[in-house]
């Protein structure tokens, strides 16, 4: 009861941590095994595949590795939607959100900076001058 | 025959404000607070991960991503690192049974493998070297080898850590604080094979491909 009402340790699988070895446990990892190896093994092949047109590639490999971050969040760090799991996931949320501004927004003004950049010769010039 | 008053306390009981419950278990608190210091050492990693995007094509004349980068040991790195995280799962699975033996088996396996994937690394960073590819070389290569240097030490930290791990289950036993330390420590590896996922398709698999 005490358990439901503080919600789960990220990483536990059950409120309890003594319990019989559990099949469950085991079948939970190794579903997430497979996954990550099926995604893995995709993006491998996405990677070096001509099959593929080459312009969406990167996005489908940014895809398969956001698909696998969260199937090792889910099987392997157990963090679920469950009203135990909320403290947890709303760290992770507030991870996700820095991560994302960070990376983004650090690609796009220094995309932005190069653009503003004048071209070299015009940089010489103003040097000359 | 009136059920009322069983029902209201049950729901009282669940109802009860955490003021009311007293503090929290310690696992809970120990591990969300790991957690904590996870996704922050994940948002620095997103820093460099940052760096390493705006500097990839920065190579100053000299080589770049897809002349350097072997598919093969990334593949072999790959499958090390998420066996690992694998055997590491099933290492907390025994260790909540208490059950020695398959503890140790299991850490073992995990050390081992995390250990090939350190050393497959350390060659690489040495055959990369060697040609003349050193972090002074262009500002791609030190973004590169300051992103996956940084996961490296990572795993090296983990390794000691495990290794620690194991002696005190051997001298002290399954007490709630070494416990509590485990579950921390798988959480931790766990994290650094979510950090590799990023890091060979951005690295590597975006790298190579044209």
């Amino acid at each position: 009861m005490t358990e439901a009402q503080y919600g789960r340790a990220p990483g536990d699988n059950s409120s309890d941590p003594v319990e019989a070895w559990e099949p469950s446990g085991l079948l939970v990892y190794t579903i997430g095994l497979l996954l990550a190896v099926l995604l893995t093994t995709t993006s491998f092949w996405v990677a070096n595949t001509s099959l593929l047109w080459a312009p969406g590639i990167a996005l489908g490999l940014a895809v398969l590795a956001i698909a696998q971050m969260g199937v090792h969040l889910v099987f392997f760090l157990h963090i679920t939607t469950g009203p135990d799991n909320t403290n947890n996931v709303l760290a992770l949320a507030f991870g996700v959100l820095i991560v994302f501004l960070v990376i983004a927004g650090s690609l796009w003004i220094m995309a932005d900076l190069n653009e503003m950049m004048p071209p070299a010769e015009l940089m010489d010039l103003h040097m000359q001058h | 025959m009136n059920f009322a008053p069983t029902i209201e306390a049950v729901h009282h009981g669940a109802l009860l404000s955490a003021s009311e419950a007293g503090p929290a278990p310690k696992r809970l608190v120990v591990a969300y607070g790991f957690w904590i210091f996870l996704l922050s050492d994940i948002v620095m990693f997103a820093a460099f991960f940052a760096g390493y995007a705006v500097l990839v094509r920065a190579t100053a004349g000299g080589p770049t991503g897809a002349e350097l980068f072997d598919q093969t040991n990334v593949a072999i790195e790959t499958a090390c690192l998420l066996a690992s995280s694998f055997t590491c799962g099933l290492m907390s699975l025994a260790a909540n049974t208490r059950n020695r033996v398959r503890t140790y088996f299991f850490a073992l396996v995990t050390f081992v493998l995390g250990a090939a994937f350190l050393a497959l690394e350390i060659r690489e960073f040495g055959d990369m070297i060697a040609i003349g590819a050193t972090p002074h070389r262009s500002a791609f290569l030190s973004a590169f080898f300051a992103l996956v240097g940084c996961h490296g030490l990572h795993v090296a930290a983990g390794l000691v850590w495990l290794v620690v791990m194991m002696a005190q289950i051997a001298t002290r036993g399954f007490r709630p604080a070494v416990e509590r330390r485990l579950l921390c420590f798988s959480l931790f590896w766990h994290a650094l094979d979510i950090i590799w996922v990023g890091l060979f398709t951005v690295v590597y698999l975006m790298g190579v491909s044209p």
